[in-house]
């Protein structure tokens, strides 16, 4: 069973949605112990870090997330979940999980893209990644295959080698994260088409 | 560097697509699901779903196309069309859509902007603008006026304005249909998409006037879009998605090309 960590935090369904039509079981919860009993857990997100942080601690989820974590089990980090699982964030200045060392910050005022033109925050749409390393969640992820964010705040892992891939946007981030049992998007792999939905396929099948 | 978009725009009535996709094989699909689906497979970066049903009571039906379409396609879309309170948002968002869009409902009361942008984040919450040029005047310094009901009524709200005024109560994108260009397949209106995409920092979704390829690299150029919403040219298998993105890729504007 994989349990989808609710935390109110936006739309959890898209994610059960996807993790269904892979065939796979899962549940939307807050409940501690369905989410200690799980095989794998995903912590998704949409929203700001600050109520996000909230709403974890008023559930008891920030100390089980910690416990999946340090038990081994596999976690996938999506959009929200992935800047959360850091040290510490710039968006409303909020102390985070801690679980990979590293901030959450702001694009820059007036990033602008190669052409001159200033670019919009949040930065939302499809982009590509560079692989910067391999891992078997990314297995059969191609560099040009396009992934769908929404954000505008990016992870910023403190040491490079967690970075499992990149994102340009005016400037580059990392948009996959990968640590011991961790893997982390900064993307919505939920609503990325067939790549998305392999990734995830991926994260249901892995043993780290 | 982030793709520009290409959206089909679905029109819905009772559940059931207005027109349907003729293919060159003549096989005509009604179900907006299934074309929903098809549109999918066929490389579409998003969806917009227009709701024209008529009937308030009736508005439910859509709520279950919803439902079905977010069974089968896993890209986002969005819903519009008949979206009047923070409890129809609800409804459609948990029904599955990424996206709602307000219109009229929100030149009536702009604080569906800000109400829906609180309760569910700025992404969701799209403002569509129909819009038409009236020249320069006073209470309209852009010479764009907002128009409702198709165009029949015209507000005496200036469009930049009103752009610039959705943006800071919240809005997260806009979507915005000149009602000059619509249905005239001679291109977008570009002077009107540019002068909004200036002056806001949220993506602008172009709509009305598309007819062929160039179309769409013009108002992703010259017109500042960042995505253009088609309809008829890909409805009536005049043109693929897939035509139309290897167009604009080839003239140098990154559209995502594979899916």
């Amino acid at each position: 069973m994989i349990a989808i960590i609710d935390y109110n935090a936006g739309n959890l369904t898209s994610v059960k949605r996807a993790v269904t039509y892979l065939g796979f079981q899962c549940i939307v919860t807050n409940d501690v112990r369905e989410i200690t009993k799980a095989e794998r857990i995903i912590f998704p997100g949409v929203g700001a870090a600050g109520s996000a942080m909230d709403s974890l601690k008023r559930l008891s989820l920030d100390s089980a997330i910690k416990d999946v974590f340090a038990v081994g089990k596999p976690i996938l980090g999506i959009c929200l979940g992935t800047q959360i699982i850091l040290s510490h964030s710039e968006e409303g200045d909020t102390p985070c999980l801690g679980l990979v060392n590293g901030y959450v910050r702001n694009f820059p005022n007036k990033i602008k893209s190669e052409d001159g033109n200033l670019l919009k925050i949040p930065h939302m749409g499809w982009n590509s990644i560079n692989i910067k390393s391999k891992h078997p969640v990314l297995s059969g992820i191609r560099e040009d295959d396009e992934f769908y964010f929404v954000h505008g705040f990016y992870p910023d892992p403190d040491d490079s080698k967690y970075i499992i891939g990149t994102t340009d946007y005016g400037m580059s981030f990392a948009s996959i994260i990968g640590f011991k049992n961790i893997i982390a998007t900064q993307f919505h792999t939920e609503k990325s088409g067939k790549p998305g939905l392999a990734l995830l396929k991926n994260f249901c099948k892995w043993e780290p | 560097m982030l793709s520009k978009r290409i959206i089909p725009c679905l029109d819905v009535r009772e559940g059931k697509t207005t027109k349907g996709i003729k293919f060159k094989n003549n096989i005509d699909i009604g179900d907006p699901v299934e074309m929903a689906h098809f549109y999918y497979e066929a490389g579409a970066d998003e969806i917009v779903f227009y709701d024209i049903t008529a009937s308030h009571e009736k508005r439910d039906i859509m709520i279950e196309v919803v439902k079905h379409v977010a069974k089968t396609i896993f890209i986002p879309f969005s819903v519009g069309g008949g979206i009047r309170t923070v409890d129809d948002m609800r409804k459609t968002l948990l029904a599955g859509a990424e996206k709602v869009s307000v219109n009229t409902a929100a030149v009536k009361n702009p604080e569906i902007i800000s109400k829906g942008a609180k309760a569910f984040g700025s992404q969701c919450i799209v403002l569509g603008m129909d819009v038409k040029y009236v020249g320069e005047r006073e209470n309209i310094p852009s010479g764009y006026e907002i128009v409702i009901n198709g165009g029949r009524t015209y507000m005496g709200i200036d469009a930049l304005e009103w752009a610039i005024k959705a943006q800071e109560l919240g809005a997260g994108e806009i979507c915005l249909n000149s009602i000059d260009s619509d249905g005239t397949k001679n291109g977008y209106e570009l002077k009107l998409t540019s002068l909004i995409s200036k002056n806001v920092n949220i993506p602008v979704i172009a709509s009305g006037g598309a007819g062929k390829p160039e179309h769409l690299y013009d108002v992703l150029t010259k017109g500042k879009a960042d995505a253009a919403l088609i309809a008829s040219m890909v409805h009536y298998g005049t043109y693929t998605i897939s035509e139309i993105k290897k167009y604009i890729d080839s003239r140098g504007v990154k559209v995502r090309k594979t899916w």
